[in-house]
């Protein structure tokens, strides 16, 4: 009695759901702030390997003579750019140093919380049931409370070593990915697909593995990027407030804290090690921001249309983020 | 002839997205009479929700009216200000949204939400105006308005909910009310409840209503006049009797076909082939050529007119073949 | 309603009672918690009458009985630097903390939601620039950094504000606050906002357009309404999570609040005083979940409704 009230609808020609990897470069490129981001990361993690070799013996051994050099000058080698410490350490190499430490905390942390909260995840969503419940429970729990004050109790008790500080940050982090992965992989179980998937009797691991892992993954990508953001912070905080990397070893937040007291006459000391935080994250979530666009069909198109013409169909767009 | 409650003249709708500028309303116009029915008749996409949000002024930012005219009481709703639109917006023109849970907001009273307009426009304190609440509530038909005017819409049923949003629409008796819809997310039974109700308040405030639907049986049931639309065109309109008794679009001779017929009973219910155009690729000429069973090459060249011939009007090139 | 509560509070429960468990578990696993209440040079004999003074060398179920009273009591020892009971430290430390929190959150909130309304309003304008802005310092910048940034520049350099302490009056609050208000306005901002984006898009806003309402109606009476619970949960999490800048703050401005006395505890090994302090943030955490609940169901009829229908 009624019209045809949903005619099916046409796919958009020029939205292609898996665009190859030149595709993928391509939208790199069509977000020039995002592009450096990336490149940025990429110096960081050069840094993070190579950097103690690059730096040598600058930041180790203290040239007094060079003690309270300030920075931005080249007279006493590109290792003394930014400038010396109250013992005539290379604050450049200094920073080097700091990024491998740095780095070998945040890269563990996202990586571990990673993989055991998209498992659990993963797993519970799929079974639903009581495993849901109690594994969403221990989440909330972690969750509810802020993990400076867990931090602070365990690396109190146990003292404060790079593997204690990966341990605890990784538990704190655990229920981010465990909680995504949940909602995502309880949505899927419903679907066709993976009932077509039962059907056939494929065990649970496997269709945990086909199907619910690989759509998964987009969205876990994207968690992580902005949380590898919050492990930093969380890490610089823990070494400034004195309980995190424990000199002689060297992080970021370490620094910050350790100049704090020359604030007065070398502002340097302080200030740069922190810039280089920022600098960090900032690039870590403007391509967090990247990604969560070109994984997601429905917005990829804003990075595939020239800029100029972006601008014009601006007001077109609908925010809703 | 009974007066003029609307006059809507080459409305043209365009919507701009990243894949261009498309025009999804394209120079429609008709005439509402106080105290009648017209339908606005369509798929959906072919443009009829989209005109009653460009008459009300609730376009989403996408879409902007680009030509045309809205004439209520003399003045040209697209050109008024929008302090003045305001004014108008409930005493002169309302409107019935399709999904009454969305529609009302579900954090506030329905007793408040229905208290609104009076409000509003006749700065009513709070007082009288919820027990002219309460009295609209009794009026469309809601049992125990003086406990249920503190509910929330959640405690109410769909039809219920719909009943609400037809009295918020009329509480200040407008002479024009737009229908979007009002009955399809409803049950068979209490649709026919609630266009009884919309039936009843038309006689009574001697309104002006344009009913937007998909639904043949409503417009055959409901309506006065008939405007069907196709691909953001008017292509056919007229007196319903009149239309369904001798259409004169293949368009709208195709939609009556699907219509079950009960002598007919076992034969097969013809559809119409295909679907209706990309709103972005729409061909030259008639928007219809890709379905139409007669289309000739005048239709792909050339684009039909709507041409009125006593009282009746219809857009096509064969009209007259058809008509006999 | 209040089974509603009660189910609420055993639920709020659970964190509180992991947190004082695992204090208690976590000091065991270490072998003997004596360890962790004395200096590292404190002798044998020293460590095996501490030991004994305080039933560290009774069975671990005793020893369980004896914590679980001690915090029901709120009795968790003397601290080992002061003498004084490490409670009466904690909650004469609270006050400090729960008015930056306060000021904090309250700032917070009206920052958040009056450029977070103003950017939903106004997309690609100025403040959905300055939305943007903030809530990507808020997740870039660490706060410890902002804060000693903030020393440089408006103590140190123009030397118009006080570098730490509560002595100034006003002025010592502006550093504190400003660097602990970061990261909630900013994420505030962002929860408004595109609350209020979907809330302005949807029917019942138009509804209230074609009733004639104005701007500031539709605005205030429906969005805004619409917006506040997604808010006000996200504002409580927030308000958690303040704790972890507390810390941060408290320490770097001398703040004398329960951040600085955990810091203060950890650096000088004092165990009552860190079991205290913990103990306490972990009980007006409790008291603060419940709290947001109260609220949530007060805004939101349908929750109320929900609430109705479990009684």
């Amino acid at each position: 009695m009624t019209l045809l009230e949903n005619p099916p609808e046409a796919p958009a020609p020029e939205a292609p759901d898996r665009p190859a990897r030149a595709n993928w470069f391509r939208m790199l490129l069509a977000d020039p702030a995002a592009f450096v981001s990336a490149l940025i990361l990429l110096l960081v993690a050069f840094v993070a390997v190579f950097g103690r070799q690059l730096a040598g013996d600058s930041a180790i051994k203290g040239d007094l003579s060079l003690s309270r050099l300030a920075p931005f000058s080249l007279d006493h080698g590109w290792q003394y750019v930014l400038g010396g410490d109250l013992l005539g350490r290379s604050l450049l190499g200094r920073l080097m140093v700091a990024t491998q430490t740095t780095m070998s905390v945040v890269v563990p942390v996202v990586l571990i919380s990673l993989v055991i909260g998209a498992s659990v995840g993963m797993w519970a969503g799929y079974h639903r049931g009581r495993r849901e419940t109690v594994a969403m429970r221990i989440a909330d729990v972690i969750l509810s409370f802020p993990s400076l004050l867990m931090a602070v109790v365990v690396l109190y008790i146990f003292s404060p070593s790079i593997a204690s500080i990966i341990a605890i940050l990784a538990i704190t982090r655990i229920p981010v990915y465990l909680r995504t992965a949940r909602a995502e992989s309880a949505e899927l179980q419903t679907r066709l697909f993976v009932d077509a998937a039962r059907t056939f009797g494929t065990p649970s691991g496997a269709i945990i593995r086909r199907h619910i892992f690989p759509i998964v993954l987009p969205t876990l990508l994207t968690v992580a990027t902005v949380d590898f953001c919050y492990v930093m912070l969380a890490e610089s905080s823990l070494s400034f407030l004195g309980i995190g990397v424990q000199p002689p070893d060297v992080s970021w937040g370490l620094m910050v804290a350790q100049g704090r007291d020359q604030l007065r006459t070398q502002w340097w000391l302080s200030v740069l090690p922190g810039l280089a935080i920022v600098i960090t994250t900032v690039s870590a979530n403007l391509l967090a921001s990247w990604v969560r666009i070109a994984t997601d069909p429905g917005q990829r198109w804003r990075l595939t249309v020239p800029r100029r013409r972006r601008r014009a169909a601006g007001p077109t767009v609908l925010e809703t983020t | 002839m009974t007066a003029i409650g609307m006059e809507v003249s080459g409305l043209t709708v365009e919507l701009t997205t990243p894949r261009g500028t498309t025009r999804a309303v394209d120079g429609v116009s008709f005439t509402a009479h106080r105290g009648r029915t017209l339908a606005l008749l369509g798929e959906s996409g072919c443009g009829k929700s989209m005109t009653a949000q460009a008459i009300v002024g609730l376009l989403e930012p996408i879409a902007s009216v680009t030509a045309g005219s809205v004439q209520v009481d003399g003045e040209d709703l697209l050109k008024v200000s929008r302090k003045r639109r305001r004014q108008l917006a409930g005493p002169t023109l309302s409107i019935v949204f399709q999904d009454a849970l969305t529609a009302l907001n579900p954090v506030l009273k329905v007793g408040t939400q229905l208290a609104e307009p009076y409000r509003i426009h006749q700065r009513m304190p709070a007082k009288r105006a919820r027990a002219k609440a309460i009295e609209l509530m009794r009026h469309v038909g809601i049992p125990e308005p003086e406990s249920r005017v503190d509910s929330y819409p959640h405690q109410f049923s769909g039809g219920m909910r719909q009943r609400l949003l037809i009295a918020m629409a009329v509480a200040l008796s407008p002479k024009v009310l737009i229908a979007d819809e009002p009955t399809t997310a409803l049950d068979v039974t209490v649709q026919a409840q609630i266009l009884a109700l919309l039936a009843q308040l038309r006689k009574e405030h001697d309104m002006a209503v344009v009913l937007i639907t998909h639904d043949l049986a409503v417009v055959a049931e409901e309506a006065d006049t008939v405007a069907v639309m196709y691909s953001g065109r008017i292509v056919e309109t007229g007196p319903v009797d009149e239309v369904f008794e001798d259409p004169r679009h293949p368009y709208t001779r195709g939609l009556l076909d699907s219509v079950p017929v009960e002598t007919e009973r076992g034969a097969d219910l013809s559809s119409i082939p295909g679907a209706p155009p990309d709103l972005f690729a729409i061909p030259p000429g008639c928007p219809y050529q890709a379905r139409c069973p007669l289309v000739q090459d005048v239709c792909r060249a050339e684009r039909p007119a709507l041409e009125t011939r006593a009282g009746r009007a219809v857009a096509c090139h064969l009209a007259e073949g058809t008509a006999q | 309603m209040l089974t509603f509560l009660r189910r609420r509070v055993l639920t709020s429960l659970l964190p509180l009672l992991a947190v004082v468990l695992g204090v208690f578990v976590l000091a065991r696993l270490t072998g003997n918690p004596t360890a962790l209440y004395l200096p590292e040079n404190a002798t044998a004999q020293a460590r095996e009458q501490f030991s004994a003074a305080n039933g560290f060398d009774k069975p671990i179920w005793s020893q369980l009985l004896d914590y679980l009273s001690g915090v029901v009591r709120l009795d968790f020892g003397t601290s080992l630097r002061t003498g004084e009971s490490a409670a009466v430290m904690a909650l004469r430390a609270f006050p400090a903390t729960l008015q930056l929190a306060a000021v904090t959150m309250l700032l917070a909130c009206l920052v958040g939601t009056a450029v977070g309304c103003w950017a939903a309003l106004r997309p690609n304008g100025l403040a959905d620039r300055v939305s943007s802005l903030l809530s990507m310092t808020a997740a870039s910048v660490p706060d410890f950094w902002l804060a000693i940034l903030g020393i440089w520049v408006f103590a140190i350099m123009l030397g118009v504000l006080p570098t730490s302490g509560v002595d100034a009056g006003g002025l010592s609050w502006v550093l504190p606050i400003a660097v602990l208000m970061l990261r909630p306005a900013g994420v505030l901002t962002q929860v408004v906002r595109g609350a209020m984006i979907s809330a302005l898009g949807s029917p019942y806003v138009k509804v209230a357009r074609s009733k004639g309402a104005g701007e500031r109606r539709v605005v205030a009476r429906h969005a805004l309404k619409n917006a506040a619970p997604p808010a006000l949960t996200v504002a409580g999490d927030l308000a958690v999570g303040l704790i972890n800048g507390a810390v941060v703050v408290e320490s770097i401005f001398g703040w004398p609040g329960i951040g600085k006395l955990l810091i203060d505890a950890i650096l000088q090994r004092d165990f009552a005083v860190l079991q205290a302090a913990v103990a306490i943030t972990a009980i007006s955490i409790f008291v603060l979940n419940i709290a947001i609940d109260i609220g949530y169901a007060l805004l939101d009829a349908r929750v109320r409704q929900k609430v109705g229908a479990a009684a």
